[in-house]
């Protein structure tokens, strides 16, 4: 009987195996091996320059260290100043719309229809969303064409031509694309919070912005730490919305050129070695924060309590032996 | 006293909802609205009511050689199903593995999907076109979809699904009826995970149907372009100039149908949205 079951776990192992190879091989063919080529690649001094292929030669950290006294940290500034521009406003207005939805005591009229209008954008393709706005904000667009005709400017607002115009144009349409999404996810949060602490606390005389400062913050902050992380790995792939806006010129004067549009030109123009340094940077930074995500999907105990009772139980351990 | 401010509070919740509730439309009327007018009647200024030209701009995008646009359509249509298609049925086959089996590299390789599990794909792109290249693959539809394979956010969202909705014993049940491991897998779990597999096709589809970065490295001959592709193209090229009411046009059809997909299946997917969000 015993020996029976044994064979049987054993032939049941090699299903789990086969079941999860396709995953891992595709991942090895079409993720590390690219990988492995990248990293590779970064050392050597390799481009294309008319027709005439410079290199593959050895350079060492050649790329890494010109790419940092170059044009990297403006581009990275970029990235992160737009995705300032978007991510504040997002998270504010998520978390305000969220604790309205949720709040029972609030009667909101077409709470659906709300929800589904929010989250819309989100679906929306990024590249023709952002040809929209580069049609509507135009010079002769129909924004400023409605502005005049309001009556409040007489010359139209040129949007494109201005750092702060473009950036923030940039900085709306990631707003407008992803404050719906965290606000479906932080009512979900909040909606799991257990309703007889509230009860409770209304019962204690709690007012509305005690609640949500002393109760409904604290308890969704392993979720929107989680927002924060995602939203910046979002951040540094942010591509499609400037790239078109811009048609790639990351006007004005490369102000709204992003990382992944840089990498995107290097890319294009076949400057392996670069592309390559560039990537290794990015994948750095990205692995850093996916370190992030991993700890929080994997930390069973989120708000660190049941740890302490560990680290508790450990020293009353510790003390009894000594 | 308390009732009163409740109530103000309420006013200006249902004002700051309606305010980004028309942002959100507005747009989008517009683009509407301008797709529906001829290029002398956008010059003229902004109107708020649609003209009459709806048909001719159709017809002037649908003719455009520069852009063969239902070509793009059909494109898409392949990359996104065929990834809907993939993602789903992997994403499950994978957690199924790890979730039913015991083998010995079970927790390394779950503790693996979790480590890459928000990994931009862009940091190895320049490998994957070398790849494809050497592959003999550039330049075709094929690697927009074969790696989508390794989804580890799928993974992830599968896994988790059947831990809260697929019984061990069911399995086991199956196995004492004489059901093969892949019959099993394939004929009674894949019915049960019907409402996962169904939230994640649609994100997978849109996703996909969305995706500008790499198709536009891989694709360099314009009957293989993709939407996304076709509308990079229009803001390079100056049309601009002479016909507003085509570009419009164009971007109307790259999103309408997402749009009328999404108001059909709209509370599903807000469901959905929610469901994926939820960390234990």
């Amino acid at each position: 009987m015993q020996k029976e079951k044994k064979i049987k776990s054993i032939s049941y192992a090699k299903w789990g195996y086969i079941f999860i190879l396709p995953f891992f091989l595709t991942y090895f063919i079409f993720s590390l091996i690219p990988l492995f080529d990248t990293i590779r690649n970064s050392f050597y001094e390799y481009y294309t320059s008319g027709l005439k292929v410079i290199g593959p030669k050895w350079v060492g950290f050649q790329n890494y260290i010109s790419l940092l006294s170059a044009d990297l940290p403006k581009y990275a500034w970029n990235t992160f100043v737009m995705w300032v521009l978007g991510f504040v406003p997002q998270i504010v207005i998520a978390l305000l719309l969220a604790s309205w939805f949720t709040n029972n005591r609030m009667k909101i009229r077409g709470k659906q229809f709300f929800k589904v209008v929010i989250y819309l954008p989100n679906l929306i393709m990024a590249s023709a969303f952002a040809m929209l706005f580069f049609a509507l904000f135009s010079n002769a667009g129909p924004v400023n064409g409605i502005l005049k005709g309001l009556g409040i400017i007489s010359e139209p607002i040129r949007f494109m031509e201005s750092t702060l115009g473009a950036r923030t144009l940039v900085a709306l349409m990631n707003f407008l694309m992803w404050f719906g999404n965290t606000t479906i996810m932080l009512m979900a949060a909040i909606m799991g919070i257990n309703p007889s602490v509230f009860e409770a606390a209304e019962l204690d005389g709690c007012t509305n912005s005690q609640k949500f400062f002393r109760i409904t913050l604290p308890q969704i902050k392993p979720l929107l730490t989680y927002t924060l992380i995602t939203s910046l790995i979002g951040g540094l792939q942010m591509f499609d919305v400037p790239q078109i806006l811009t048609n790639g010129q990351g006007a004005p004067d490369r102000t709204t050129m992003t990382l992944i549009m840089f990498l995107n030109n290097h890319l294009k123009s076949k400057n392996y070695g670069m592309a390559g340094a560039l990537s290794m940077y990015l994948f750095v930074i990205s692995g850093i924060l996916c370190y992030f995500v991993f700890k929080i999907n994997m930390d069973k105990d989120p708000d660190g309590s049941r740890s302490a009772a560990k680290k508790a139980r450990k020293l009353a351990k510790k003390g009894g032996q000594a | 006293m308390k009732t009163k401010s409740g109530k103000s509070r309420s006013v200006f919740a249902h004002i700051v909802l309606i305010i980004l509730a028309f942002m959100c439309l507005f747009f989008f009327y517009i683009l509407i609205v301008n797709a529906t007018r001829s290029h002398a009647e956008l010059q003229r200024g902004f109107s708020a009511l649609p003209g009459s030209s709806f048909v001719a701009n159709l017809q002037s995008v649908l003719n455009d050689p520069a852009i063969p646009i239902l070509r793009g359509v059909l494109n898409s249509l392949i990359v996104s199903g065929c990834c809907a298609l993939i993602v789903t049925y992997f994403s499950a086959v994978t957690a199924y593995g790890i979730y039913v089996y015991d083998f010995k590299l079970k927790k390394a390789a779950f503790t693996f999907i979790m480590m890459i599990l928000v990994m931009p794909t862009q940091v190895t792109a320049l490998g994957f076109l070398r790849l494809i290249t050497s592959m003999g693959m550039d330049d075709s539809l094929l690697p927009l979809i074969l790696p989508s394979i390794a989804s580890p956010a799928v993974f992830y969202f599968m896994h988790s699904y059947m831990q809260s909705s697929l019984p061990k014993e069911l399995v086991e049940a199956a196995r004492i009826d004489g059901s093969s491991e892949i019959g099993t897998f394939n004929r009674i779990v894949m019915p049960l995970l019907k409402p996962a597999i169904a939230v994640q096709a649609i994100f997978t589809f849109v996703g996909s149907w969305n995706n500008y970065f790499v198709p536009a490295l891989v694709i360099t001959s314009k009957n293989k372009q993709t939407l996304p592709i076709m509308i990079a193209t229009l803001r390079g090229a100056d049309y601009m100039n002479f016909d507003m009411g085509k570009i419009y046009m164009m971007i109307t059809i790259a999103i309408v149908p997402i749009i009328l997909v999404y108001l059909l299946l709209s509370k599903f997917i807000v469901e959905g949205v929610a469901l994926g969000g939820v960390k234990e």
